[in-house]
């Protein structure tokens, strides 16, 4: 019997995909007409949506959905952009001004090839940051519930310095066969990095800072990330502040993650430990990133799975979730962030990353369904 | 015991020069000492300001008395029509001990900007550090400007003052030189330098030009102390000359005094030393409102903390949603102009204005009969139409 229902219900989901925007309507009657949610009733917020390449646009396509069932105030300005597809892609310009304008984009996975066709060093992704400045990317690595990974109650946050380092886009290959690459840390950007990182620990009530650096063996380089960073934790008397080299860093990872609390690292580091700690807690598509300037903030998803509705929308979720808490509307946000922690917690719908056999849109709507405004189950 | 060899000498050298400038570490500095920001603190550079996604992070530090309550709907407010502003809350008791104190400063320090209530120093000690002075001693907050703007419909003795008072913050009488040879003699140095006076009145001369002012008087007490507000006049006269469109005359204390509640219309910037800066105000205030509606912005260099213009916690009414959070709610509006967020800030600064000329929504203190949260209420409502 069950059986029977659990076909009839996916039959139902089909059915109902051509048709999605009026059954969903339906589904789940006007929540934020009678939730009397007050936060800026007046004001609708601005948002530019980057669906990016792959998988990007299904996992946009669930957010906005999410967002349309919950009422949430917010309007999307999408930009196609894309560097596997030059021909079709908005300019740079254009999305830059868009996001400096709104402050705030929610943006898909942007791929990179692996060889550049203009003979170009610096990738989208990379011109996009350098454009708004966005120096500071935040991954916030959190065990989920229901979820089955290795560790247990991993909750770190990894805060990555993303326009100098490794990543400045200076190769060159002087003698036939010898390429050098410039890496460049500056003190200015090594200490606003640092101070993003104890603000950021201040604000969220957390105890630790790891810097993660190479500095025994560059010791000019990684030297002044480190001296920066030790000379900013003198302003903050409350947070312990320790340093790790990145190998043994990797190693502690693995084996203990639940040591950490809050970590900073320069570029290419915090690229591979935010990487590391993604896989620990169950992929790419489960956890959330953020990447801060001092103006805009622009959220993404950290994942890099690409596939046909089989593709996991939390990480997009817990993204968005993120983004209302940014632009001041917590409400909207604590509402899908705890709708996403029930499906989780409940199992029964589970894409297939994390073991399951739903669909992206089955996800969706399980989110949608567990919709409720925070203190109203209480 | 020395040998004469060459790193004999050198260390012998070396000794000397130690002696000649003895190295002190920041907490055995006297007040006077950080007031007059001897070398090795002014080398100081701050941190980059704190500033992420468009949001900013204040120190936002309660104090004693009606402090809490007051930022209590501040942040209310903030709230409701979403300022960018995340308060990072430290608490400074009013005991002797100084550590959530250096715990302040050094969130100010990392942030930049602060908002603070009166914090009271509860001690007859005479070496406890007053904790309202040290924030603008040890940030170097070299001046306080109040803006009096009287309200239309507002009880008071006088209508249509609109004065900006410049005073000095950190030396003259506070310099925190006091001593006793016996209990028949005390001394207080009154210090000032040509340095302080000096940024003091160019912050002034500034202010007047950049707002469209046209008249700076100085207020001082020359004739009797013919040296040391000698100076501070002098250097006034000095820095006016650099500002040919501005006016520029004087006026001595109690002369002044009497003119302010007399006949304060006369008056567009007054540019006063310390103390008498502090006299200033309060005549002001008592003229035109009271203690309850206007608010004070400390500047230094590097760092900006605003507070009501009374520094006073009125604690025989705290707790009892009776105080005016008019005073507060203009210091929020303060610091979000400074902040740069002015339409947050004009947002707010319309519904206080409407709340008390239009609505006439008034608490105690004004002759009404409304509580705080009557007049928050109304503020919100309005800053949300």
């Amino acid at each position: 019997m069950s059986i029977i229902t659990r076909n009839l219900s996916k039959i139902l989901v089909q059915a109902t995909q051509n048709v999605t925007t009026r059954s969903l309507h339906s589904s789940v009657p006007a929540l934020a007409a009678t939730s009397g949610i007050s936060e800026r009733p007046d004001t609708r917020i601005r948002c530019t949506l980057i669906p990016g390449d792959g998988v990007g646009p299904e996992l946009v396509y669930s957010v906005q959905e999410v967002f349309k069932s919950a009422g949430v105030p917010v309007d999307f300005e999408a930009y196609f952009f894309s560097e596997v597809n030059p021909t079709l892609s908005a300019p740079l310009e254009d999305v830059a001004k868009s996001i400096s304008k709104n402050r705030v984009c929610l943006k898909g996975i942007l791929a990179t090839p692996d060889y550049s066709h203009t003979g170009e060093l610096q990738t989208l992704n990379m011109k996009l940051r350098n454009t708004l400045d966005l120096y500071a990317n935040v991954v916030h690595v959190k065990s989920l519930p229901g979820v089955k990974s290795r560790h247990e109650d991993i909750d770190c946050v990894i805060i990555r310095e993303q326009t100098e380092g490794e990543y400045s886009a200076l190769e060159h290959e002087g003698v036939k066969g010898v390429v050098e690459c410039l890496k460049i840390v500056t003190a200015k950007k090594s200490q606003r990095i640092a101070k993003f990182a104890f603000d950021y620990a201040t604000k969220n009530n957390r105890k630790k800072v790891t810097a993660v650096h190479k500095a025994n063996i560059m010791k000019l380089g990684d030297g002044l990330f480190l001296k920066s960073c030790e000379e900013m934790a003198k302003l903050y008397p409350k947070i312990e502040f320790e340093r790790m080299i990145v190998d043994n860093c990797t190693m502690q990872m693995v084996s203990k993650p639940q040591q950490f609390d809050v970590m900073v690292t320069p570029n290419l580091y915090g690229n591979i430990v935010d990487n590391l700690a993604s896989g620990l807690v169950g992929g790419a598509g489960v956890v959330a990133g953020a990447s801060y300037s001092a103006n805009c903030g622009a959220r993404h998803t950290y994942s890099e799975a690409v596939g046909k509705n089989v593709a996991n929308p939390t990480a997009m979720m817990l993204c968005s979730a993120k983004l209302l808490r940014h632009v001041n509307l917590p409400l909207y946000g604590d509402m899908i962030r705890n709708a996403v922690d029930q499906v989780l917690k409940d199992g029964k719908v589970r894409t297939k990353d994390i073991g399951g056999q739903s669909s992206t849109q089955e996800f969706t709507y399980a989110v949608i369904h567990n919709l409720k405004m925070p203190g109203a189950h209480k | 015991m020395f040998r004469l060899t060459k790193s004999g000498v050198s260390g012998i050298c070396k000794n000397r020069l130690f002696w000649k400038k003895p190295s002190r570490r920041e907490s055995s500095l006297s007040d006077f000492e950080i007031q007059q920001r001897t070398e090795k603190i002014i080398k100081y550079t701050p941190p980059p300001m704190a500033l992420y996604g468009g949001r900013h992070a204040v120190t936002l530090i309660p104090g004693g008395g009606v402090g809490p309550e007051c930022l209590g709907y501040v942040r209310e407010v903030f709230k409701v029509i979403g300022a960018p502003v995340d308060f990072e809350v430290v608490e400074v008791g009013p005991l002797v001990d100084n550590v959530d104190l250096s715990d302040a400063l050094t969130s100010i320090r990392r942030n930049c900007v602060g908002i603070k209530g009166h914090i009271p120093t509860h001690s007859d000690d005479v070496s406890a550090k007053l904790k309202n002075v040290a924030f603008r001693n040890d940030l170097d907050l070299y001046v306080y400007v109040l803006c009096f703007k009287s309200y239309a419909g507002v009880r008071a003795r006088q209508k249509d003052v609109d004065i900006v008072i410049v005073r000095q913050n950190l030396e003259g009488e506070y310099s925190m030189l006091e001593h006793g040879v016996d209990t028949w003699m005390v001394e207080n140095l009154k210090i000032h330098t040509r340095t302080n006076s000096l940024r003091v009145a160019r912050f002034a001369f500034d202010y007047a030009r950049k707002n469209k002012r046209k008249r700076v008087t100085t207020v001082h007490k020359a004739n009797i102390m013919k040296l040391v507000d000698g100076l501070f006049l002098s250097v006034n006269k000095e820095v006016a000359k650099e500002y040919p469109e501005i006016e520029h005359d004087d006026m001595i204390i109690d002369n002044c005094c009497m003119q302010l509640v007399a006949r304060p219309q006369q008056f567009d910037v007054l540019l006063t030393p310390n103390l008498y800066g502090n006299v200033v105000t309060g005549v002001v205030c008592g003229v035109i409102g009271g203690a309850g509606l206007y608010s004070g912005r400390n500047y230094g260099e590097h760092y900006a903390v605003f507070e009501p213009a009374i520094r006073s916690g009125a604690s025989p009414i705290a707790g009892k949603n009776i105080a005016n959070p008019v005073a507060m709610l203009n210091a929020s509006v303060d610091l979000l102009f400074h902040l740069g967020h002015r339409e947050y800030a004009k947002r707010i600064e319309r519904a206080i204005v409407k709340t008390l000329v239009e609505d006439k929504i008034h608490t105690a203190d004004l002759g009404g009969t409304a509580t705080s949260q009557d007049v928050v209420r109304n503020v919100i409502d309005l800053c949300l139409a």
